[in-house]
């Protein structure tokens, strides 16, 4: 073919560069929308509570994904040193994922319940307190209280993007914050149904205003427990 | 026309930032509308102070007032970046440099170096060798008055507000596309003002052909955009506040993140890069391009085989394997053009190779292309699944980032920077060749160091992790690991260090050239001038 075509046009060739970058998006991208077999049907997922999203967002904030992975390989090595493999559905809810890229720290899909709580607030203090190798900063500052103000933004918006959040859940956004760190608090029940399996204690041991620390912990504690494994059929139909 | 365009684009930021300063709880959000608010001030300022400037819509002369802006801003931000990379370095093997703050903590640095070096250094060297080549080889001077202004501060504010952002804890949380909606925006605006700027320069032109450099330029252009739109696709909590959730989730978000990461390497770091390889080696050593045909067959399969490659980043996740496989299917292809696209630039020194020993600027850009044979070898070595369940997660992918990123497009950066610095400001050559040599040799030496640390660093961890004990227990804790880790990191620090001593000696050659400075080795300059200016030789006619 003449190559002229696009050589000499720039509209032609700024149309043919466009069609030829489009293809290989296209054909990877697309079919995760439509293909069922993508996230497997498994027991037990549903969206963060408050706190967990708070703390997630702190996870976040800080970088953490820049050396810890959330995302078990199906490799013999990395299931016997993490746990089971990392399934689809359990970041189902996660705008954005946090898979990661690079573990300078170890993986933390299943870090939740691996540790005591107390474990988690020495090591954010001063992780070579816990950990003497540890190359992790620390986190003393995250004893800041945490601002909650716009908790129901957030899981509002969660929801405009597709996380299940129902309007009970939106509407008792804040107070279901304060819940999780309150043993004694009233409504606790309904929490407890509308957030199956979610952990309620104050997180980071003190007495205290509610702190960026309890979110981050209850976030971390809560990683890798929500799907039910012995449920889990890994021979099921699928086309992954 | 232009003027009163330009006046309503500064008054509508002046309003934007006013009013979200006014509006916002958010203290982040506060700080970076004033940044809008002034920069709107001032570019309103520049554009009634040169309404009448006659320079400024002269069609005989190139525009290259941008272009300087961009490649002084190149050299600000390449030390920048280089320098935060450096301090991660360290911390790495000693903690304590952390200082337990949030702004100075890896997390929030790391970001801020990954972002700095790419699109700060990275984007601004594609900015000036972009605007400097399409009007030499389009024979026409830049479309628009004030759009090539706007393009080259439009970036350097997206680049502050970025940064800015992530050490005060503003991101999106997905690596290389951290910048948060509203950042994401702006710099949407600046990019499509880009691609005007470019098709308007290329359908001026006055030479029949689009010169092959351009077509890497624009498809290095066009595709970003794409990329950074799908990418970037967030829905913010509040419109006065930062923070954004993204539309795509989990398994997708992974797939669509790391299409987008990949080409941020293979359209942002190769494609822009070779169109610079295209143009600065055949100009430096006064050669054509080795062979039109594999040019050709080099760009359209490169673009093409280029985006499919994301997949690789997630092999052995929880990714559907089909995706996996075609992913390392065209990693592997990939390999071919990119090979292709070396020889074209390495055979061009056909009949100059002598050039490699008098000029240390050829020497830079022969070095670049080698590098990125040589990373273009490993990355799809990297991408066979049995290879990559050794190296994901490790080291190892970060000293191949960094034999692309330091060997490649460093590099290359470097040798461009040094062709363009006594052309734009009429010198007759860099201030000293001396310093150039030391710059190619000291930098050359710390990259060695840094990716041969990282390759037994990445690869020792690699194998810790899968180690087993003869009754079958996994032989290592993983703080074993990373403490096997403190003398590579020793090592990579310091091949780090060495790269950032080496772009201190170029801002200073740099300065000394731009401020008119006595060249201290003329004899030995080399012969290759500068293209022509628009209003002399032949005056062809418009070719679009």
């Amino acid at each position: 073919m003449n190559h002229d075509v696009f050589e000499k046009n720039s509209i032609n060739l700024l149309v043919g560069i466009l069609i030829v970058v489009a293809i290989g998006g296209l054909v990877e991208i697309a079919p995760l929308y439509w293909l069922n077999s993508t996230i497997e049907k498994v027991k037990g997922m549903r969206p963060y509570t408050p706190l967990e999203l708070a703390g997630r967002d702190i996870y976040i904030r800080e970088g953490c994904y820049n050396c810890h992975s959330q995302m078990i390989r199906s490799l013999k090595d990395e299931v016997e040193r993490y746990g089971h493999y990392s399934l689809a559905a359990e970041s189902m809810y996660d705008h954005p994922f946090q898979w990661g890229s690079k573990r300078t720290g170890p993986d933390l899909a299943r870090v939740g319940g691996k540790y005591s709580d107390s474990w988690h607030v020495e090591h954010m203090k001063n992780p070579r307190a816990v950990v003497p190798e540890s190359i992790m900063p620390g986190y003393p500052f995250l004893s800041a209280k945490l601002d909650y103000s716009s908790i129901q933004g957030h899981l509002k918006t969660n929801r405009t993007v597709g996380v299940p959040y129902t309007d009970e859940m939106i509407a008792s956004a804040e107070a279901d914050l304060e819940i999780q760190v309150n043993p004694d608090a009233d409504g606790l029940e309904a929490f407890a149904k509308r957030y199956p399996k979610a952990q309620v204690r104050k997180f980071d041991q003190s007495s205290s205003d509610i702190t960026e620390l309890d979110a981050l912990v209850a976030y971390l504690q809560m990683l890798g427990t929500l799907v039910d494994f012995t449920k889990f059929d890994a021979t099921g139909p699928n086309l992954r | 026309m232009a003027n009163s365009l330009a006046l309503a684009g500064a008054a509508i930021c002046a309003a934007l930032g006013l009013v979200l300063i006014v509006a916002t709880e958010d203290k982040v959000m506060a700080f970076h509308a004033t940044l809008l608010l002034l920069s709107a001030l001032i570019a309103g300022w520049a554009v009634i102070r040169r309404r009448d400037d006659a320079d400024l819509r002269d069609q005989t002369k190139y525009f290259d007032g941008p272009i300087k802006v961009a490649t002084i801003a190149a050299v600000f931000w390449g030390i920048a970046g280089f320098l935060v990379g450096d301090v991660i370095a360290w911390q790495l093997a000693f903690p304590v440099l952390n200082f337990d703050l949030p702004w100075t903590n890896f997390g929030r640095l790391r970001p801020l170096h990954t972002s700095a070096v790419i699109f700060a250094f990275g984007g601004n060297v594609l900015l000036a060798t972009s605007f400097y080549c399409v009007q030499r080889t389009s024979r026409a001077r830049l479309a628009g008055v004030w759009s090539p202004w706007f393009v080259v501060w439009g970036f350097q504010l997206f680049v502050v507000l970025a940064a800015t952002g992530y050490l005060l804890g503003v991101t999106q949380g997905k690596e290389y596309a951290e910048p948060e909606w509203y950042v994401d925006i702006w710099l949407t605006i600046v990019w499509v003002a880009y691609l005007l700027v470019f098709l308007g320069t290329l359908m001026k032109r006055r030479e029949p052909h689009i010169y092959v450099a351009n077509w890497f330029f624009l498809a290095f252009i066009v595709t970003v955009a794409m990329l950074h739109l799908v990418n970037n696709m967030t829905l913010p909590v509040s419109w006065t506040g930062t923070r954004s959730y993204i539309i795509y989730s989990g398994v997708q978000d992974a797939m669509t993140q790391w299409w987008y990461g990949h080409n941020a390497v293979g359209f942002f770091l190769t494609a822009g890069f070779l169109g610079i390889m295209y143009y600065f080696i055949p100009k430096r050593v006064e050669r054509p391009v080795y062979s039109y045909r594999l040019s050709i067959v080099h760009f359209w399969s490169l673009i093409f085989l280029y985006i499919w490659a994301g997949p690789h980043h997630l092999h052995y996740t929880a990714l559907p394997d089909w995706a996996q496989t075609l992913g390392a299917t065209f990693s592997i292809m990939l390999w071919m053009p990119s090979w292709g696209g070396m020889i074209n630039g390495l055979m061009t020194l056909s009949g100059a190779w002598d050039r490699l020993r008098t000029d240390p600027v050829v020497r830079l850009l022969v070095v670049s292309v080698a590098f990125y044979g040589m990373s273009t070898f490993e990355g799809p070595l990297m991408s066979v699944k049995a290879v990559n369940s050794l190296s994901h997660y490790t080291d190892w992918t970060i000293g191949h980032v960094h034999s692309g990123a330091l060997g490649w497009v460093g590099m290359v950066s470097f040798g461009a920077i040094y062709c363009l610095v006594p052309w734009l400001w009429n010198r007759k050559g860099m201030y000293s060749l001396k310093l150039i040599e030391w710059h190619f040799w000291i930098a050359t030496i710390g990259i060695l160091l840094y990716i041969t640390s990282m390759w037994v660093g990445g690869i020792v961890q690699g194998l810790m992790w899968r180690a087993y004990d003869a009754l079958g227990f996994l032989q290592y804790s993983f703080a074993e690991t990373v403490e096997a880790l403190h003398i590579p990191y020793l090592i990579r620090a310091t091949g780090g260090l060495l790269f950032v001593i080496g772009s201190f000696i170029m801002a200073y050659n740099v300065w000394r050239t731009v401020r008119g400075d006595a060249l201290v080795d003329e004899e030995d300059q080399p012969s290759s001038a500068a293209a022509p200016g628009l209003d002399t030789g032949p005056q062809p006619v418009a070719a679009e």
